[in-house]
């Protein structure tokens, strides 16, 4: 290492030479080189982080160069993670830079980031951040989450020294509707930058030790009358139960789970020998159930999981179909690879074929 | 008790914080201010997950709500 380069830094009091030889011993991996991607990486790069690894598949475009401030003219149409890379090398000889030019899916997720110590959450959509969350729960790694919103962004630090997921803050993935992203919602060029800097300030106090680290606390930055807000909140420990990731994280896997009507149901064979869980009160459950079902009221769920078997079919019934639903939402929080079934319209549409007792 | 709004919430609501007067009965606590956000503005039912912090501290639906109060609505943002 250059000593020389990081002088202005390491004269720093309360920064100095040793947190210097912390980042270039950190292995960083940046998933997304666009907006916030790009700031994140020219900063980590120059102040001297060992090893930075990037994950992008994307092209440049003409209308990413407003706020994508590595990108030039005559690089639209050129690979992002390519022309960064040799950006980034020219800027700092001293970085290994290592390229994973794929976007982050469920299946290279856990493969990629195990190789390194922190990752930062520069990604621009919904299901790349939970399977970022999810993967460093499982992997137990920190990653520095930024997120903009039109004039507006987010920044924390999730899953560190066991502090709190970004599922402890927002548990469930929005709907594709719900929430517009920069390409329909527009982005102001600075916003990215400011809020991508200080995902890489985080960074640094995260392989340093210095400072107070942005866990348990979300801030919030709003361009328009430069305020902050800094919110703080606690960790679940049900987010951190995971056993793996789930088997899809596109939206359109976000808010589907499989689903069985009373006939079909009723009609699958070896009926006698299938898992159903009945989450209605016991009151309820006295009233009328099915034989095979097993009573455990939805408030208890949390408490009783250890009666479930995750490793077989899980049938949910309640009385109309809507607790059963948020039966599952709940235990797929825990157990997203278990496979649950709801059934649909409850106990009413079972009843209409006579079969409780 | 004022209300800041962040994300799409402020989108929905169409402006950047808003205040329940001393003559208006104020939500007493965090699930019935959800409620009355659904009721005024009906795309807040749309949104699965929306934080609602009270004087800067994440609060769950069972927190009590008084005057002078600040709450924030804070949906989840993904631009990058």
């Amino acid at each position: 290492m250059n000593f020389e380069r990081y002088d202005r830094q390491t004269i720093l009091a309360g920064f100095g030479i040793d947190a210097q030889k912390k980042l270039h011993q950190a292995k960083v991996l940046v998933v997304g080189a666009g907006g916030l991607g790009v700031p994140v990486l020219t900063y980590l790069n120059a102040m001297g982080i060992g090893t930075l690894g990037i994950v992008d598949n994307d092209v440049i475009s003409i209308s990413n160069l407003h706020r994508q401030v590595l990108y030039s003219e005559a690089e639209v149409g050129q690979s992002k993670v390519g022309v960064a890379i040799t950006k980034l090398r020219n800027q700092n000889s001293e970085t290994v830079i290592i390229a994973h030019e794929t976007f982050l899916t469920q299946e290279n997720a856990l493969n990629i980031i195990a190789d390194y110590d922190l990752v930062v959450d520069a990604s621009d959509n919904f299901p790349t951040r939970y399977l970022i969350n999810d993967a460093c729960v499982i992997l137990k790694k920190s990653f520095v989450y930024g997120a903009l919103h039109g004039f507006e962004g987010q920044v924390s630090v999730f899953n560190h020294n066991d502090g709190p997921t970004y599922r402890c803050l927002f548990p469930n993935m929005p709907k594709s509707d719900e929430v517009p992203d920069c390409n329909e919602n527009g982005v102001l060029g600075i916003l990215p930058g400011i809020i991508g800097n200080f995902q890489a300030l985080e960074t640094v106090k995260v392989l340093t030790g210095v400072g107070e680290v942005l866990s348990g606390k979300l801030l919030l930055f709003d361009g328009l009358s430069n305020t902050f807000q800094k919110i703080s909140f606690s960790a679940r420990p049900e987010n951190r139960e995971l056993h793996g990731l789930r088997p899809c994280y596109d939206f359109e896997c976000a808010s589907v789970f499989n689903i069985v009507d009373a006939e079909a149901f009723l009609g699958l064979t070896e009926f006698e020998k299938l898992q159903l869980i009945d989450v209605r009160t016991p009151k309820e459950f006295d009233r009328n159930h099915l034989k095979i079902a097993k009573n455990i009221p939805l408030p208890e769920l949390d408490i009783r999981q250890n009666e479930i078997n995750f490793d077989e079919f899980i049938y949910v019934v309640c009385q109309s179909g809507i607790r059963s639903k948020k039966a599952i939402e709940r235990l797929s929080n825990a157990r997203p690879d278990a496979h649950f079934i709801n059934l649909s319209g409850g106990m009413n549409q079972i009843k209409k074929h006579g079969v409780t007792n | 008790m004022e209300v800041l709004l962040f994300g799409i919430a402020k989108d929905i609501v169409g402006k950047s914080s808003f205040r329940f007067n001393a003559d208006e009965l104020a939500p007493g606590s965090v699930s019935e201010l959800r409620e009355r956000l659904k009721r005024s503005f009906p795309e807040f039912g749309k949104l699965s997950s929306l934080a609602v912090a009270v004087n800067s501290a994440y609060a769950d639906d069972a927190v009590q709500l008084k005057e002078g109060d600040e709450i924030a609505l804070i949906p989840p943002v993904s631009g990058g």
